[in-house]
């Protein structure tokens, strides 16, 4: 019942106390590409805009897309999109109930970074060999 | 001394006070998006720098069309939770935090709305 101590009850260890590890590198990763994707979004929803209303639109939403410093964020982009895919599978299957032990984790983190990196130059091989 | 539980004083008290349908919500649009955003990278990739009619082209077939709008329906419904888990972790505050639900509630629609819009209007023609 609820008469309890309300001052001096031990915390739980926060970030700061444990060694730094890539697992907890992946898993903030994960946020962090979530909301840079929104943002990517917003150029690719704007470049299917341009394609909806105009040539003239679409020749300029395109030329910045395709231009280096959009080539650039598109290929970023594309990386952040690969890696919270692979992750999000990862999770998924967390979620449930498998690859909780300490070694599965650790290689399941692994494998997402190199399959994230693998469709990344996959799917810009493709894009440069179609146009 | 109060005659509550433990678990009753502690219940809806964290940062997003309740939300198990959401995350749940959360978890079916990452399922749904696994294959979605695939079939939507691909045709994309290919049509980026492509020439305006050839483009409109690939996005007036069928499939581009009708993977394209549920790519965009279900990815603003992901993109909703997914800034809404964010924003409830960081923001403290009442009155900020529900303008920037609000606000978040506004961008995932008019994101999703205007890409539904967009390859509509090319599939029907417009």
């Amino acid at each position: 019942m609820a008469d309890v101590n309300r001052g001096d009850r031990p915390l739980s260890p926060h970030l700061s106390i444990y060694r730094p590890m890539y697992t907890m590198i992946l898993s903030i990763t994960h946020r962090i590409t979530g909301v840079g994707l929104s943002l990517g979004l917003v150029l690719v929803t704007w470049w299917f805009l341009t394609l909806a209303i105009g040539e003239k639109y679409f020749a300029f939403a395109d030329a910045v897309l395709t231009s280096v410093f959009g080539g650039l964020i598109l290929i970023a982009s594309l990386w952040a999109l690969m890696f919270h895919l692979c992750n999000g599978i990862r999770h998924l299957f967390w979620d449930a109930g498998y690859g909780f032990e300490l070694q599965t984790a650790w290689r399941s983190g692994l494998a997402v970074i190199a399959c994230s990196i693998i469709l990344t130059i996959l799917i810009v091989a493709i894009s440069l060999g179609g146009s | 001394m109060s005659f509550q539980t433990d678990r009753q004083r502690v219940s809806g008290l964290g940062s997003a006070k309740d939300g198990t349908h959401e995350w749940i919500g959360h978890r079916i649009s990452a399922i749904a998006l696994v294959p979605l955003v695939i079939l939507f990278v691909v045709p994309l990739a290919l049509s980026l720098g492509g020439d305006f009619e050839d483009v409109r082209h690939v996005y007036a077939h069928p499939f581009n069309a009708i993977v394209g709008i549920l790519f965009f329906i279900t990815v603003s419904l992901h993109l909703k939770h997914g800034l809404q888990e964010v924003i409830v972790d960081y923001i403290h505050g009442k009155k900020k935090l529900v303008l920037a639900l609000l606000a978040n509630t506004a961008f995932s629609a008019i994101l999703g709305v205007t890409g539904v819009f967009s390859i509509a209007k090319i599939a029907f023609g417009g």
